[in-house]
């Protein structure tokens, strides 16, 4: 009685341990081919992006560079992190605070004539910088970034 | 004079939370039974006062009293109303009386509902939570004071986030609240169980009505926030995998499987110390989510807050509550073991793989969202975990799951044989894959992932109805419907619940159509059968915001379905733009349209369209869930009398 009992409980045990594991395992390994890396203008520019790979840029929206096309909704703007420009290409309706001198983060590849995006990010605030795009303007400019200075005090 | 009233109240419930922690709880060890009937007036009297201190910033609000910074930075004298009462949650430090007010609440609750459960047990469980109140008083007095004061008065006030005035999110925070701190109840009863050292079933059946309560607010609160991500974020989406989401989840996740756990502790007393790890898991996980949201280590559209030196209060104080819980828990629980045996297939069996699955589900949304954190931190990267990642996971674990929903709701207790409910598993197995064959097929092209998903969803509900019938197949129905325990109801209505959410994901995730297009004045678009024609636009004035309002006629062969008048609004006080989308909404489909950008000066326009079918689905789904957690508290069995003996040694019935 009491072994049929405690195989019994060995083999929960044991069910519950591989299962944990093969799902954790699994786990790990869809993280793995589902992280986007961030770049900024300079280090995609420097080529440090691998090719074809699916990532994440982020930077200021250079003044007057927005450049709609007239019949559908392709539209083109400057990234810049003040160092280096990234050209993206869009297609779709941006984002409400999608403003020229905002920072935004956008996700996509390269393509030849530059940054094809899926997806641009601004968000609900004027202020706001991404951080990650904040680092990157630090970090190319010995100028550092006042979120205030652009966005228009509120 | 107001301001500083509620500010003193806060100070006093500091104080009465210091007497609630300390008291009651060495009274009860040491038998004064003084110090014990010390806990029901010291709670009730805290939340007087801190209702008291909310009342106060509320009317700060209303009087527009500028000269309150709180106040200042997210009100206006143009705000409507409604937006005043709801604006008092609308900032950090508001958010936090909210938490904490809740906190009272859930405790002046536990000192009325708690008439079957001993003094002794009783005033543990409110000491526990006077601390955990203390703790927050403390973050919101010398952090994040509400009513502080700020010379010179500004004028006018710096009003809400557009974002925040919205009916939707109005409500979201309070329910999640709700949710979040309720988990603080069955989270004392388990410390008070440790500091008792008995950890029979008694525990766990007074935990049960609180748990439920507590997940059902939960789920709702997740499921208003979803549902407004949907409407008023513009993007159609129902779900972002955005960190502050993942944060109320894993709650969700653990307090689920906690739900399912403690009915195995309570009806056959095994899981014993599981059940008690994952009460404290439930509302660790709640305060991290509060910590991710609050503390401004994240950064997205709900983080508000950006102060570090909070963040690292947040941070001190969750390692104080989780270290200590986990230290108590090492130290006390060791001891227990069950002497229950059961074998693999039976209803022990099914819970026990139900929290494997919903342990695994919870850790890879915690490893989703704290590994780009924790990279950063280290200065190694800064990556970002997208949904691929979190519907890979959750796609794969689903599937098994709904299998083990309906099968394992079946099974009885202790030991049960396949051959006892193979014929009715094959059958409406069989009825489950013929639906998800044949959905597809009405709709507009035919997948097989969402038959799978159709047929997945259907063998839920078909298993869970099927068990009600089951129950009342001996003897009259109707005698046999009511005999049938309310926990039963309410683990049906929910199971129903996870059925119907699975088939209006599946569905909308396949068969959703999103179109960015450009469209002139009187142009049209059609998706589906659905002509949709824009007529153009008009301007006018809101209360507090500057509109244009397009209008856009729906005809499904040639007759109109529907007008719809989505609108991009510019709020005077912030200046920032806002989409609020038109929906016709819809049991089969809904139809979506918002405005983005003009294109020229002749009212051409860029425009989303949406066609998102069985949407609803997912918040009807969602709200099944929650409907059975009420129905399951609210099981007569919880409130009756009974000494703890009893239960603990009753058998349980299938």
């Amino acid at each position: 009685m009491m072994r049929a009992s405690r195989k019994r409980r060995l083999v929960i045990a044991g069910v519950l341990v591989t299962g944990v594991s093969v799902a954790v395992l699994l786990t790990l390994l869809a993280l793995r081919e589902n992280i986007n890396l961030f770049y900024s203008p300079s280090q995609v520019v420097a080529g440090e992006v691998v090719e074809g790979s699916y990532f994440r840029i982020g930077g200021m929206v250079v003044d007057g560079s927005v450049r709609r096309n007239p019949d559908d909704l392709q539209v083109s703007f400057d990234l810049t992190d003040t160092a280096e420009t990234v050209t993206v290409h869009y297609s779709g309706i941006l984002p409400d605070l999608f403003r020229e001198g905002q920072g935004i983060v956008a996700l996509g590849r390269l393509e030849d004539h530059g940054f094809r995006a899926d997806q641009v990010l601004a968000k609900h605030d004027e202020n706001y910088m991404p951080p990650e795009v904040s680092e990157a303007l630090k970090a190319a400019n010995r100028q550092p970034y006042a979120p205030a200075a652009t966005g228009g005090g509120s | 004079m107001i301001p500083e009233l509620g500010h003193f109240a806060l100070v006093l419930a500091l104080v009465l939370g210091l007497v609630l922690a300390v008291l009651p709880l060495v009274g009860a060890q040491r038998g004064i039974s003084t110090w014990i009937a010390l806990a029901r007036p010291a709670a009730q009297s805290q939340l007087l006062l801190i209702a008291f201190s909310y009342a106060c910033l509320t009317a700060a609000f209303l009087g527009s009293d500028f000269s309150v910074a709180y106040v200042a930075n997210h009100s206006n004298s143009q705000l409507p109303l409604i937006y005043r009462i709801s604006g008092v949650w609308g900032g950090h430090e508001g958010s936090l009386l909210l938490w904490v007010l809740i906190l009272s609440l859930w405790m002046g609750a536990v000192t009325v509902f708690s008439r079957s459960i001993p003094d002794p047990m009783t005033a543990r469980v409110l000491a526990v939570m006077g601390m955990i109140s203390v703790g927050f008083l403390l973050f919101m007095i010398f952090t994040s004071n509400p009513f502080e004061r700020m010379f010179p008065v500004p004028r006018e006030g710096r009003d809400l986030n557009p974002l925040l005035q919205d009916i939707g999110l109005a409500v979201h925070p309070p329910m999640l609240y709700l949710g979040y701190v309720g988990f603080s109840v069955v989270f004392s009863f388990a410390i008070a169980a440790m500091i008792q050292g008995r950890f029979d079933a008694a525990w766990a059946r007074w935990s049960r009505p609180w748990t439920n309560a507590a997940w059902m607010f939960l789920t709702v609160g997740i499921a208003l926030g979803s549902w407004w991500a949907y409407y008023e974020l513009g993007w159609g989406g129902w779900w972002f995998w955005d960190p502050v989401e993942n944060a109320s989840f894993m709650p969700w996740l653990i307090g689920t499987a906690l739900i399912h756990s403690l009915a195995a502790t309570e009806k056959r007393g095994v899981f014993k110390a599981w059940t008690i790890l994952l009460a404290v898991l439930a509302f660790s996980l709640s305060l991290l989510g509060t910590f991710l949201v609050r503390s401004g280590v994240l950064v997205s559209v709900h983080a508000f807050a950006t102060d570090p030196s909070r963040g690292v209060f947040i941070l001190i104080f969750l390692g104080l509550v989780i270290g200590g819980s986990l230290l108590l828990y090492a130290w006390r629980v060791p001891g227990i073991i069950s002497h229950v045996t059961f074998s693999p297939l039976s209803r022990e069996g099914a819970l026990l793989l139900n929290n494997v699955f919903l342990g695994v589900l919870c850790f890879s949304v915690l490893l989703g969202t704290l590994y780009p954190l924790i990279l950063d931190a280290l200065n190694l990267g800064k990556i970002s975990v997208g949904p691929p990642y979190f519907d890979l996971v959750f796609s794969i674990i689903g599937i098994p799951m709904t299998v083990l929903i309906g099968v394992g709701a079946l099974l009885r207790w202790k030991k049960d044989r396949f051959s006892r409910v193979h014929t009715t598993v094959w059958s409406l197995g069989a009825a489950s894959l013929a639906a998800g064959g044949l959905v597809p097929a009405m709709m507009p092209f035919y997948s097989a992932a969402a038959g799978l998903g159709v047929a997945a969803g259907s063998f839920v509900v078909l298993l869970s109805v099927w068990g009600v019938l089951d129950r009342t197949r001996r003897g009259q129905r109707r005698a046999g419907l009511s005999a049938t325990p309310g926990w039963f109801y309410g683990m049906t209505c929910a199971h129903i619940g996870v059925g119907m959410f699975i088939v209006g994901v599946t569905l909308t995730t396949v068969y959703n159509v999103e179109r960015d297009v450009r469209l002139g004045k009187n142009e049209s678009y059609v998706i589906h059968d659905y002509e949709f024609v824009f007529r153009g636009t008009s301007g006018g004035d809101g209360p507090n915001y500057r509109y244009i309002r397009g209008q856009f006629d729906v005809y499904r062969e040639n007759h109109l379905v529907t007008r719809l008048f989505p609108e991009k609004r510019t709020y005077l006080v912030q200046q920032n733009p806002m989409t609020e989308a038109a929906i016709s909404p819809g049991w089969t489909r809904d139809l979506y349209v918002a405005l983005g950008e003009p294109l020229d000066d002749r009212d051409t326009w860029a425009v989303r369209i949406y066609y998102k079918p069985f949407i609803r689905w997912i918040w009807a789904g969602a709200l099944a869930m929650a409907l059975g957690g009420l129905i399951g508290a609210a099981d007569r069995r919880y409130r009756r009398k009974q000494s703890s003996m009893q239960a603990a040694g009753s058998p349980g019935t299938a």
